[in-house]
């Protein structure tokens, strides 16, 4: 039966639920209202609650449960002369499905009945054009397990689902009986009712928890997976990154940091002072007029995604550089460059350190400006003098935060900054940052047994180390610095 | 008594006439001033060119030139049994069809007395666009009683040619370009002014599916643009309840103890996190673990819903808490439980705060890259994904993947084609901001 169809099923279980409770209650009151502990809507949300929210859970777990337990069932019936040479029994797996979806689509067409395909062999010719009419075209010759894999699968899906849907059905039925059973004018009804929607928003907000711990364990198990397959020492310390699918690659991240904290330094160098003398200008300079028309086109500058700053990078900055500085200079011939990605990486980074120090100027008592005025200071001085060191910790806490977006920037390196991993000084050179070897080494068809794409994980793990401690350390500053005004 | 106060040794200089070091002061804070200015001017500046280069590079990718012929759609070619069944006509390829607007073309060419020195058959043809044999046989094959007539065809230009009329390419360039020759100029010139050459609005471009690398004229946005449209109704179903959900939760009813407190650093720790480590996240979990399919929306709306979580919860959290206490004091004296104070008086009017950071968080999902690259969105995909919720489950394409697509190509009309599709990109953002500009302004009540 289709998904769709049972869960439709269930909620018009639930609806009836609905109605019955409603009159349960009210009929058990004598028609009155007033005799009712909660009001009347809650009897019947209860009953709702209770014939669906079980049900649906079920559905969910069974159907995320259900391929992983029958996957494991048939995969034990392939044998490993069954895996063709260069294959991997996930591939033989996913001929199976194949397999058994074409199957399926010649029954469901009437192109055979299901007795006649339990006298099938493997080598029949019967089978052949079958399965190419009903769409499945299979690589190599099939084999006798393949085929009789793919029957089980069938039955134990078509097994499983039947089961599924008794189940469900049946979860939803005793869930709105038991909580009908309950109904009486004297059943608090609304507490129940709230004690569910207490427990859903308590989930919720885990969500962003699980989120987490799904971040730092897949990270942590490939990269362990990583650590069995390359030495950590070499991808600590070694100074060469020369990945060759061949095997017998070098791995070492640090090309990959210096890349990545030297686009980040000359973005932050470009950023800074910028962003934070704009943020001093709009906030102690700038007529209403002018700060009303500015601000608003400053932080367009942050809405702008980062694909929109990296196809900026690769059309008109690197060209750019190159064909204006790099060569005249005699510093390099390629457009992608440290200078390049750090440049429009800059742009990006202005309007977030801008708007976050004029949050922290802003803070800043004005009883400290107007002390620092009294004995007549010029506005420079007091800025220079009296606001910023008062607003250090703040704006400190500004920078970190824009280092990690630094170095947590991918759109604009990959395509400003180039591939070439070197530990070079020049900032006219292209140069490959830990971001873009993530994107390079996952993209396409990727093997996950090879340390060459297991290794992005293992840089993702650095990756989200660094950023972690910059956040937190930024978190903390900030926190601080907020008590001091406070 | 007043003498005792007066210097003794008169101050030199005076309130009209400034001193040194007043001067060295007042220039320093002038000095200062024109930083701020400076600073000002660049970032300014940096947006004007930024949107000037991407608007300059891109607005021609919405114009597109086509030849206009009188194709005579010859029987003998496309039917040759001549009972006009679709079946049967499947079996004329492309190539039948290509020949057939080549001398569609070389007729125009002689029939308006078009003549260039040098000029070959092959150099003629290639002024085609490869995709307008492709155009013509389905038009056809929809409308078999067509076989047999001289009709109107509208197909398009080779790129270059297109190149041509939007000046991108230039008599120099074809001389050392081997996919097209100076004759070809001179013949295009030639068609234009018979008016046989003719740009127009690019339809196709917004509408079409993306086309292979040889065939820029014929790239188009349909499939991403469908596909991020589909990412972005799995990201507002998920993440609007949860994040409501769970900011009520942390704002209303979390007790200040180490658990939640360890909840809210974990959020505000989340929406900094690098966007590609969701990528990861994705990967490894939604593909890899669970076994979702690759570069489908359903994997990449998710991914993008566990990234924009934290950032809709920030301002939910804010809205939230701007309600006035009064507002909760008067529903709970009038006997409301805690609930219903919440749901029936502090949510609404919550409510446009919410939905503006929802807006906002849903903008920065459209544009968000970097993890859908992870999870096979870069593949090319030319098929349209079908109706929800199958399509769900589908390969399709982003918009901004496409745009990382088309600079990865080799051919320099993608440049324009990737510019364009950020005009399309920064035009979708631009209304989805306006919209949470205007529901601000008008819902918000400062209490």
């Amino acid at each position: 039966m289709n998904i769709a169809v049972l869960v439709l099923i269930v909620l018009a279980i639930s609806a009836t639920g609905y109605v019955l409770g409603r009159h349960r209650a009210l009929s058990g009151a004598q028609g009155d209202r007033r005799n009712l502990h909660s009001l009347i809507g809650y009897y019947g949300q209860t009953v709702f609650l209770f014939a669906s929210v079980p049900a649906l859970l079920l559905l969910a777990v069974w159907l995320f449960l259900q391929p992983l337990m029958i996957e494991a069932r048939v995969g034990a019936m392939i044998q490993p002369s069954d895996i063709p040479e260069g294959g991997s029994a996930t591939l033989v797996m996913s001929d199976v499905r194949r397999l058994a979806e074409g199957l399926d689509n010649a029954i469901a067409s009437g192109a055979v009945t299901e007795e006649a395909l339990a006298g099938l062999q493997a080598g029949d010719a019967e089978l052949g054009s079958l399965l190419s009419d009903a769409g499945v075209a299979l690589g190599a010759e099939l084999r006798p397990n393949v085929l009789e894999a793919a029957k089980a699968y069938r039955s134990d899906s078509h097994g499983a689902r039947l089961a599924l849907t008794a189940a469900v059905i049946a979860v939803s039925l005793v869930g709105a009986l038991l909580s009908l059973r309950r109904v009486s004018p004297e059943y608090r009804a609304r507490n129940v009712f709230e004690r569910f929607v207490l427990a859903a928003l308590i989930a919720s907000s885990l969500v962003a928890v699980l989120t987490t711990a799904g971040i730092i364990a897949s990270l942590l198990f490939e990269s362990i997976h990583f650590f069995q397959l390359y030495p950590a020492k070499d991808f600590f310390l070694s100074l060469t990154w020369n990945p060759q699918f061949r095997g017998g690659s070098d791995l070492g991240i640090w090309p990959l940091l210096w890349g990545t904290l030297y686009v980040s330094f000359v973005a932050l160098i470009f950023a800074v002072p910028v962003g934070l003398l704009i943020a001093i200008y709009l906030s102690e300079y700038a007529s209403k007029r002018l700060r009303t028309f500015a601000k608003p086109a400053i932080e367009i500058l942050a809405g702008i995604p980062t694909i929109v700053y990296g196809l900026f990078a690769l059309i008109t900055v690197g060209p750019l550089l190159r064909d204006y500085f790099a060569q005249p200079l005699g510093l390099g011939t390629s457009s992608a460059s440290v200078m390049t990605a750090g440049l429009v990486m800059g742009i990006m980074l202005i309007p977030f350190v801008s708007s976050l120090s004029d949050d922290i100027i802003n803070a800043v008592p004005q009883s400290l400006r107007d002390g620092s005025y009294a004995i007549g200071a010029t506005q420079s001085e007091t800025v220079r003098q009296v606001i910023l060191p008062a607003a250090l910790p703040g704006i400190v806490g500004a920078i970190l935060l824009a280092a990690s977006r630094a170095i947590g920037e991918t759109m604009i390196v990959v395509m400003g900054a180039g591939a070439a991993a070197k530990l070079d000084l020049n900032p006219f050179q292209a140069m490959t940052t830990i971001t873009v070897k993530i994107v390079s080494q996952l993209t396409g068809d990727t093997e996950f047994a090879s340390p060459e794409t297991l290794v992005a994980f293992a840089l993702g793990m650095m990756l989200f180390l660094f950023t972690l401690v910059l956040n937190v350390l930024a978190l903390v500053v900030v926190r601080k610095y907020r008590e001091q005004y406070e | 008594m007043t003498d005792a106060i007066l210097p003794t040794t008169p101050q030199r200089g005076s309130l009209i006439e400034v001193d040194a070091r007043t001067r060295r002061r007042n220039a320093a804070e002038k000095r200062f001033r024109l930083y701020g200015l400076v600073a000002l001017m660049i970032g300014l500046a940096a947006l004007a060119i930024l949107l000037t280069s991407v608007f300059a590079n891109g607005a021609s990718a919405f114009r597109q030139s086509s030849l206009l012929l009188d194709m005579h759609l010859d029987a003998a070619v496309l039917d040759k049994k001549g009972n006009r069944d679709p079946e049967e006509m499947k079996k004329v390829t492309t190539i039948g069809y290509g020949k057939l607007i080549d001398k569609a073309l070389k007729e125009a060419v002689a029939a308006k007395g078009i003549a260039v020195e040098g000029l070959t058959d092959k150099e003629v043809a290639n002024m085609i666009s490869k995709e307008a044999a492709a155009q013509v046989r389905e038009r056809v094959l929809s409308n078999p009683d067509l076989v047999g007539e001289t009709v109107k065809v509208k197909v398009l230009a080779n790129g270059r040619i297109d190149g041509y009329l939007k000046g991108r390419v230039t008599m120099q360039s074809a001389e050392r370009d081997s996919n097209v020759t100076p004759n070809q100029l001179r013949l295009a010139d030639a068609l234009v002014a018979e008016g046989l050459l003719v740009k127009a609005f690019n339809w196709d471009f917004i509408t079409g599916p993306d086309a292979s690398e040889l065939r820029p004229e014929a790239s188009g946005l349909g499939v991403a643009i469908l596909g991020s449209a589909y990412m972005m109704i799995i990201v507002l179903v998920l993440s609007l309840p949860i994040g409501v959900a769970a900011s009520i939760y942390l704002e209303e009813f979390a007790p200040k103890n180490r658990w939640t407190d360890l909840i809210e650093v974990n959020i505000s720790n989340l929406a900094a996190v690098p966007s590609i480590v969701f990528g990861i996240l994705g990967l490894a979990i939604f593909i890899n673990f669970a076994g979702l399919p690759q570069s489908a929306p359903i994997v990449g709306g998710l991914v993008l819903t566990l990234m924009t979580l934290p950032r809709i919860i920030i301002p939910t959290r804010a809205a939230l808490g701007a309600v006035p206490p009064s507002i909760r004091e008067a529903a709970l004296g009038v006997g409301a439980s805690k609930m219903q104070t919440i749901f029936h008086h502090v949510l609404p009017l919550a409510m446009p705060g919410i939905l503006t950071g929802m807006i906002i968080g849903l903008a920065q999902a459209l544009g968000e890259t970097a993890p859908l690259l992870l999870i096979g969105m870069v593949a090319f995909v030319r098929d349209f994904p079908a109706a929800p919720p199958e399509g769900f489950f589908d390969p399709a394409s982003a918009l901004p993947v496409q745009v990382y697509n088309f600079t990865q190509r080799s051919d320099p009309a993608f440049v324009e084609r990737a510019s364009g599709a950020i005009i399309v990109l920064l035009v979708f953002l631009l209304v989805m901001n306006a919209v949470a500009i205007l529901l601000r302004n008008r819902f918000e009540r400062r209490w």
